[in-house]
């Protein structure tokens, strides 16, 4: 069974990873089309919103279908919306601002935009710190819970980023809007309607630790 | 063959076969997800590069004015808005959302100043420029079959040697594959690397542009009736998106003042209003309402007939692509690229400001000018820089695009910042 969990773990570690492998390799190849900087910018910075829905998923998914050998796949998937974040911001600061700080900085804080896509992506720094099964153990699940919350509030500022810049079609900005809602609206259902019954899932298939890790909350 | 009831020992899959299998199943499940994955990013995430192929246009002149013969033909036009007050003059006239275009009638009593008031303005620091020259390395470069100076070529650019300065650049000219698959063309899709590949079916002829409005003789012309007018005359032009990217572009084509003439404007008119077909079969991003459609823009008469406002059939001496508005556009090259309006079907000469659609969608954020400017920033964004395509880092955004020698006498006196 273990050996069927750490199966979807690498397929999951490996799947986040095509993205990034595809736009490094078209990046090499010099096929990232006509503005390749800005469409770098772009792709990772959506793919860090596509990885911000996929992380705020796996609860609700776990709860409804009761998939909760699932639940050690968020972690991952949250590092990857966080690196997918850093990429975006990495690519703007050297290509873009060609590394200069105060142009950055100074963008950052005349563009309502930029700020509040900074801000998400500062909340997700915590968080990833403080990923590990060590860090975890050393916060205490409830005060790690508390803290993971703050994913809510990055993929809230990483949408309103997103939705601050586009010009006029609004569809993919309000389409990560509604997905986000729903997500977000499941948790606060949830937790007003008092705790859901824990589905009871396949006999076996959640391993149990002895010192029960907060994946399978939250 | 052995009846025994028990499964003999050597039916029975060895253990390393077993996990094998299993293993083989496993290396297929994550094959299968990662091909999933990548052919998914590469459905949604394309980055462009469809290979376009337009007829070459025939009787280009190049951009040198080596050609460059004859009499400047006197414009008909009447009084042109006058280049002092001229902001004053629009002042007031907000652009009205959904007010057609061209709703007046062209009136038939003959207004007609036929004095041409305004001599062309000869900025001092036009006179004194030399024609660049076209970049030896430019693969494109028109045949130079330079005739003599003095042989006299009908086809001449109509244009004094004064007022062609600014119709060519020695920059680096952005390769034709990028200047048609990258560009803004929300007719066809709001992704800039999509354009090319939704425009791809469209068919630009035959095609027909209606010219009427304040003009004595209002007509619907035939595109090759256009096309005749004058020979397609290269102008490598800077263009600079209000998104802030930025291209060296070797346009076709003429100036629109050619046109504008054939129609004579009469005296009244202070507005030349363009229009976009508006046909959602042809054109699928017209059934979304992003923007009002049709797609309208405008400039004042002045700069409409300012030598620089180029009417373009072509690219790099071929036919335009659909991409980038086959089979008519508008250049401005000192203002935003959204001020070229593309696949254009109809002019009207118009009294009051018309409105343009950038204009109408966010009126805080796209003035009816949209001339390129570093000190007004949009207001989300800067305008300070801009990335040429081709480069890395970010350059320097200059006011006018780099036209303020042929341009700024038309904004003498205009708060730039009020009238953005």
């Amino acid at each position: 069974m273990s050996s069927e969990i750490q199966f979807i773990r690498l397929l999951v570690l490996l799947n986040g990873a095509v993205p990034a492998a595809l736009l490094a390799w078209d990046a090499l190849r010099g096929e990232l089309g006509a503005n390749p900087i800005n469409f770098a910018i772009r792709t990772t910075g959506t793919l860090a919103l596509i990885f911000l829905v996929l992380t705020l998923a796996v609860t609700p998914l776990v709860r409804l279908a009761g998939w909760n050998w699932f639940t050690p796949n968020r972690r991952v998937l949250g590092l990857y919306a966080f690196f997918y974040a850093l990429a975006h911001f990495l690519i703007f600061f050297s290509l873009d601002r060609e590394l200069s700080l105060s142009s950055t900085l100074s963008e950052m804080a005349l563009r309502p935009y930029l700020a509040v896509g900074s801000l998400g992506l500062l909340l997700m720094v915590p968080l990833a710190v403080t990923s590990t099964n060590r860090m975890i153990q050393r916060l205490g699940t409830s005060r790690w819970k508390r803290l993971h919350r703050l994913t809510y509030v990055a993929a809230i500022a990483g949408v309103a980023h997103y939705t601050m810049l586009v010009k006029a079609d609004l569809r993919w900005p309000l389409a990560f809007a509604v997905l986000l809602m729903v997500l977000l609206g499941w948790r606060a259902y949830t937790a007003a309607t008092g705790p859901a019954p824990r589905p009871p899932g396949p006999a076996g298939r959640t391993p149990r630790r002895s010192a029960p890790l907060p994946d399978t909350a939250g | 063959m052995s009846r025994s009831p028990k499964i003999p020992s050597g039916e029975i899959t060895p253990e390393g076969d077993y996990f094998d299998r299993r293993r083989f199943l496993r290396g297929g499940l994550l094959a299968g997800s990662v091909l999933t994955t990548g052919t998914a990013y590469r459905l949604l995430n394309s980055p462009g590069g469809e290979e376009i192929e337009t007829a070459p246009l025939r009787d280009l002149v190049s951009s040198t004015g080596e050609t460059a013969a004859g009499p400047q033909p006197s414009l008909t036009t009447t009084e042109p808005a006058a280049n002092g007050g001229a902001g004053s003059a629009t002042g007031g006239t907000e652009p009205l959302p959904g007010t057609p275009i061209a709703s007046q009638p062209p009136p038939i009593q003959p207004v007609v100043e036929p004095a041409p008031v305004d001599p062309p303005p000869t900025p001092p620091a036009a006179v004194t420029t030399t024609p660049p020259e076209v970049p030896a390395n430019d693969p494109f470069e028109t045949p130079t079959e330079s005739p003599a100076p003095d042989a006299a070529v009908a086809s001449a650019p109509a244009e004094p040697e004064a007022d062609r300065a600014g119709f060519s650049t020695e920059e680096k000219q952005t390769p034709f594959r990028n200047i048609a698959n990258y560009n803004n063309f929300y007719e066809f899709t709001t992704s800039k690397e999509r354009v090319a590949a939704a425009a791809r079916r469209f068919q630009p002829r035959p095609w027909s542009v209606q010219v009427d409005g304040l003009v004595q003789q209002p007509r619907e012309f035939d595109l090759e009736e256009i096309l005749r007018l004058a020979p397609p005359e290269e102008r490598i032009y800077r263009m600079r998106c209000v998104e802030g990217w930025s291209m060296v572009i070797p346009w076709a084509g003429f100036s629109l003042s050619r046109l504008l003439k054939q129609v004579e404007p009469l005296g009244k008119a202070r507005y030349v209003a363009f229009q976009t077909l508006h046909d959602p079969q042809r054109m699928p991003g017209q059934k979304v309402p992003v923007l009002e459609w049709p797609y309208v823009e405008g400039l004042r008469l002045d700069e409409a007939l300012h030598p620089l406002t180029l009417l373009a059939s072509g690219l790099y001496g071929k036919e335009l692509p659909n991409s980038c508005g086959a089979p008519l556009r508008l250049v401005v090259p000192w203002k935003y690229g959204f001020k070229g309006i593309k696949s254009i079907v109809r002019i009207t000469l118009t009294e009051n400001q018309p409105p343009t659609s950038w204009n109408v969608a966010a009126p805080y954020e796209y003035g009816f000018y949209a001339n390129v400017n570093p000190e007004v920033d949009h207001p989300r964004w800067s305008q300070a820089t801009e990335q040429r395509l081709g480069e890395f880092g970010r350059r320097k955004t200059v006011l006018f695009n780099g036209y303020a020698d042929q341009v700024a006498h038309l904004y003498a006196g205009m708060d730039l910042r009020r009238w953005f």
